[in-house]
C-alpha cells in the first residue's frame, strides 16, 4: 500500500521533555512543519523541556557534549569548561544557514502559525514555577488530563 | 523547474504539472493563471497582500532556485506569520508556491 491509501494526519500533539538543544529542536521543527502542512498542532512542554519556554532560560539552550556518543567527543574533553558553549555556537551557526531560527523566534513563529503552547502542571509545581516565568507564547499550564482532552483525535509524539 | 508528470488545462491552455501538482514550467505562469490556481486552493480573490507574497516568492526562486521558507517569508516578505496563515490557510509556504507557479519548497522550516 502507498501513502495515498491512508487518511492524512489531521492533528498532532507534540511533547518536549528534554532541555538540551538537540532535545528541544526536533519538537519545534515538527510542530512548525505540522502547521506548514495544514495540520492542527499542540505543543506540550514537560520536565526539563520547559527550559525552552522559561523566559530567562530559553535564550541559553545548550548542546550536551557529554553522555552523547554521537558527538564523537571523549567524555573528558566534552566536560571541559566552554565545550558545550562552543558546540552550541557551531550548531547554531549551521542551523541559521538552513533558516532554523533561535528558540525564542521559533516559538513566536509556531505560536503565530496557530499552534497552542502548554506547560505541564506537575513539572511547574515541582520546579516551583509560575505562569509569569514563561514566555508570552505559553497559552496555559495544564494537567496531564487536560493534555489528553486537548489531544482528542491527535497523534501524540513524545520527544 | 521540475519534471512534468501530467498535464492540466487552465484557461484553455494545456500546462505541464509536476508530481506535487505544481506547474512544471516557470514560463507557463502569468497573473491570470495564478488567479485560477488560487481558486483551486479555495482563495477566491487574490488581494494586494497575496500578490506581495507571490511576487516575493517568485523573486527568491529566481535568485536562489528554491522557494523561501516560512521563516524567510515572515522576515522578508513584509507579511508576518499570522497574516501569512490567514492569507493562505492550511500551509502558506506550500500554497503560495503553488499559486506562484513554483515547485513545492524544499526546506523543512
Amino acid at each position: 500500500m502507498t501513502e495515498e491509501n491512508y487518511e492524512p494526519i489531521k492533528k498532532v500533539s507534540i511533547i518536549v521533555s528534554k532541555g538540551s538543544l538537540e532535545g528541544v529542536y526536533p519538537g519545534l521543527i515538527m510542530a512548525n512543519g505540522a502547521r506548514m502542512e495544514g495540520i492542527e498542532a499542540n505543543l506540550f512542554f514537560t520536565f526539563f523541556g520547559m527550559e525552552a519556554i522559561i523566559d530567562k532560560k530559553m535564550d541559553h539552550i545548550k548542546v550536551a557534549t557529554v553522555g552523547n556518543p554521537a558527538m564523537h567527543m571523549p567524555t573528558l574533553i566534552g566536560s571541559l569548561p566552554g565545550m558545550s558553549a562552543l558546540a552550541t555556537h557551531m550548531m547554531e551557526k549551521e542551523m541559521e544557514k538552513i533558516d532554523i531560527p533561535p528558540v525564542r523566534e521559533f516559538l513566536e513563529m509556531i505560536h503565530d502559525a496557530g499552534c497552542n503552547i502548554f506547560a505541564c502542571k506537575a513539572s511547574v509545581d515541582m520546579f516551583h514555577l509560575k505562569k509569569d516565568d514563561f514566555c508570552a507564547q505559553v497559552d496555559d499550564v495544564i494537567t496531564v488530563g487536560e493534555f489528553y482532552e486537548k489531544s482528542a483525535g491527535a497523534s501524540i509524539i513524545f520527544t | 523547474m521540475s519534471a512534468a508528470v501530467a498535464e492540466k488545462v487552465i484557461l484553455g491552455k494545456t500546462l505541464s504539472i509536476d508530481a506535487d501538482g505544481n506547474l512544471a514550467n516557470l514560463s507557463d505562469w502569468n497573473e491570470e493563471i495564478a488567479a485560477e490556481l488560487a481558486k483551486e486552493e479555495g482563495i477566491e480573490v487574490l488581494n494586494e497582500k497575496h500578490w506581495q507574497v507571490i511576487n516575493y516568492m517568485r523573486k527568491v526562486y529566481t535568485d536562489t532556485g528554491d522557494a523561501p521558507s516560512i521563516r524567510k517569508l515572515t522576515k522578508e516578505s513584509g507579511v508576518d506569520t499570522k497574516e501569512l496563515y490567514a492569507l493562505f490557510p492550511k500551509g502558506p509556504a506550500k500554497k503560495a508556491a503553488r499559486i506562484a507557479g513554483l515547485p513545492k519548497p524544499k526546506g523543512c522550516i
